[in-house]
């Protein structure tokens, strides 16, 4: 098989996910959050991982980190080796080693995720003083430098985070995750709460810092324009399983399965002002039901009988590409957008 | 430019610069008139308290019986008049702010630490720990306060130190209980997440992020329990298991005074009005505490 051939020449591989299962049992229902996933990150690579709200996507990357929330969370099966190290297998002490310093996370909200009787340096201070051993002036002092590496006066370290607009706010939160110069940035959704031009900005600086920081770097979003925008590598995810993947070229130029040109059909068509949306017909699948076959069958607008009875096998089309849907086993099969 | 101050450097310029976070706070608390004036009177009686000694004499003005007449009504040499031993009740008002504000501020310093600590773990970790913790604490609850004081006063034995922490450890459980609940608030939001995910230590994240955001009900509860704290002692010490009987305390003059109150009335008056005053200084002060130190108020 291609995709294990690769991993055994990959030394260049920072993020290795295996075969990743997770679940949250609770009294009511056992919901199935990831399904079985494999998800590799190359060295100062960026990889989007795109899907619609409830996919998988937050849970996965917090699984990085060793965050699920235990109870409900269970990690029913999977390796995910950071470095090389498996992160489930590390003692409480390494797991505080290696957040922050080797992963670090960009969360959704700038709004929440700073704390509002911190001042922002001392949050930044905070990460620098636990993960490189300096003293508290001189983590305050490089505090206020990461502060101005995203465009933001260092004298304004002092200030407290209601006195940010958002934009800004998530700058600070981005000097947080990047102040002590993580290998791997986790960004979930970093843009989603704030308007589209402080988005272009906040992006244009992420790239500008990835460039810089040489970090790899993991970005969840819903936007297809963002990653087209930064990413070089893109996996989509549908009900917990990553349903194609690949190169960005090849997946925005050479799309397979019938989700991502669903994805693509349901953006607006800017040579056509007045045409209609054509969305994704249904819901997303209830995550409490284990499918017999292909998850999104119900919704896909070539599924066959066996579509529904059968579980799709991922399918590497060429080494950049793989795609995870049953009616690829017809040899001439192939979806409208070409 | 309220919160700056003008500093003019060496090149002769003039900027400002921002204050310290001390300087911040005493900012803000200065903006509350009701709580300057609640910590000028409170001063007042700390003062009032340690000056008492230098002005009469424990032993003859305070605890003897005395040569001047009994039960006066105030007068020019006793301003709030004389007890039924003769005592001024001046003198013993004044000491007794020792007693009372000492009694005070050691139980809510008890309760407040013991409880906030147990609430913090039990609301903070959850599951098992929360479990342990707070039947504990609930089994405690069932008991009246008072009752739970007196059996702990009856095993240990009656001194000022066994009456603090018998009123100091029976409160615990309504500390523990709101406590709790204000750090579960703050537990779920996203910047708890985001310091897990910075690998900062769980004793950490509850003492910088938890505990700062979880404050101000703690402080209120607090500023109110230190009243209550005064009021119980006085309950302990009329049942003879507080503050033996000669020493000035404000509850125990209250109830030393209890069978001549409906002839002599100020021999209740003026206790009675001193915990007023300082119950009323130490919320002023405790409110206005709360808003200086919550940045978010800042205006």
């Amino acid at each position: 098989m291609k995709h294990n051939e690769k991993i055994d020449n990959a030394e260049d591989i920072v993020l290795d996910i295996q075969d990743l299962a997770i679940r949250y049992v609770t009294d009511d229902a056992t919901t199935y959050a990831v399904n079985h996933i494999n998800l590799r990150l190359k060295r100062q690579g960026t990889l989007g991982l795109v899907g619609e709200t409830g996919a998988g996507k937050t849970t996965t990357v917090l699984s990085i980190l060793n965050l699920i929330p235990d109870p409900p969370g269970v990690i029913d099966s999977g390796k995910i080796l950071v470095n090389g190290r498996d992160v489930h297998k590390l003692s409480p002490k390494e797991l505080s080693e290696m957040r922050g310093k080797e992963v670090a996370m960009i969360f959704q909200d700038p709004m929440t995720s700073l704390n509002p009787v911190m001042t922002v340096g001392d949050q930044i201070a905070e990460s620098i003083m636990l993960h490189e051993g300096l003293s508290k002036q001189d983590a305050y002092k490089k505090a206020k430098e990461t502060l101005e590496t995203v465009g933001i006066s260092g004298e304004r370290a002092g200030d407290y985070p209601h006195q940010f607009s958002g934009g800004m706010k998530q700058r600070v939160v981005i000097a947080i995750a990047l102040a002590c110069h993580p290998n791997i940035l986790i960004a979930d959704e970093p843009t989603t709460a704030l308007d589209v031009t402080i988005q272009a900005q906040v992006l244009e600086l992420m790239k500008k810092l990835k460039e810089d920081y040489k970090t790899s770097t993991i970005m969840i979003t819903h936007d297809l324009g963002i990653v087209a925008e930064i990413c070089d590598e893109v996996a989509v995810m549908y009900a917990g399983q990553i349903v194609e993947q690949g190169t960005l070229r090849e997946v925005f130029k050479n799309t397979k399965h019938p989700y991502t040109e669903g994805l693509f059909n349901s953006l607006p068509n800017m040579n056509d002002r007045n045409s209609k949306l054509t969305p994704i017909r249904g819901l997303t699948p209830d995550p409490t039901i284990i499918y017999p076959g292909c998850t999104f069958a119900e919704r896909c607008p070539y599924a066959t009988e066996r579509c529904h009875t059968e579980k799709p096998q991922q399918k590497w089309i060429n080494e950049n590409h793989m795609v995870a849907c049953g009616r690829y086993d017809e040899p001439d099969f192939h979806i409208e957008r070409r | 430019m309220k919160f700056l101050k003008k500093e003019t450097s060496s090149d002769g310029r003039s900027r400002y610069v921002k204050k310290s976070k001390l300087q911040e706070v005493w900012h803000q608390f200065k903006k509350n008139k009701g709580a300057v004036v609640g910590l000028i009177v409170l001063i007042l009686i700390f003062v009032l308290a340690v000056a008492a000694s230098f002005i009469y004499d424990f032993k003859t003005d305070i605890c003897m019986l005395s040569r001047n007449g009994r039960l006066l009504t105030p007068c020019l040499e006793h301003p709030f008049g004389t007890d039924h031993m003769g005592r001024s009740v001046l003198a013993r008002v004044l000491y007794g702010a020792r007693y009372s504000l000492l009694i005070g501020f050691v139980v809510v310093g008890i309760s407040t630490g013991v409880g906030t600590l147990l609430g913090a773990l039990a609301g903070y970790y959850g599951g098992k720990v929360e479990t342990i913790i707070m039947r504990t604490v609930e089994i405690f609850l069932m008991i009246p306060n008072t009752l739970l004081g007196i059996v702990f006063v009856a095993v240990f034995g009656i001194s000022l130190t066994n009456l603090m922490l018998a009123l100091g450890l029976s409160t615990v459980p309504h500390f523990a209980r709101n406590a709790r609940s204000s750090v579960m608030t703050v537990r779920g939001n996203e910047y708890v997440e985001a310091a897990k995910a910075l690998g900062v230590s769980d004793f950490k994240i509850i003492m910088k992020h938890i505990l700062p955001n979880a404050l101000s009900p703690i402080l209120v509860q607090a500023t109110t329990r230190v009243a209550s704290a005064i009021i119980s002692a006085a309950t302990f010490s009329f049942l003879g298991l507080g503050v033996p009987s000669p020493l000035p305390e404000w509850g125990a003059m209250l109830s030393d005074a209890r069978p001549y109150m409906r002839d002599y009335p100020h021999l209740i008056v003026f206790p009675g009005l001193a915990i007023m005053i300082t119950v009323l200084a130490i919320n002023l002060v405790g409110d206005g505490l709360r808003d200086a130190l919550d940045p978010k108020l800042k205006r």
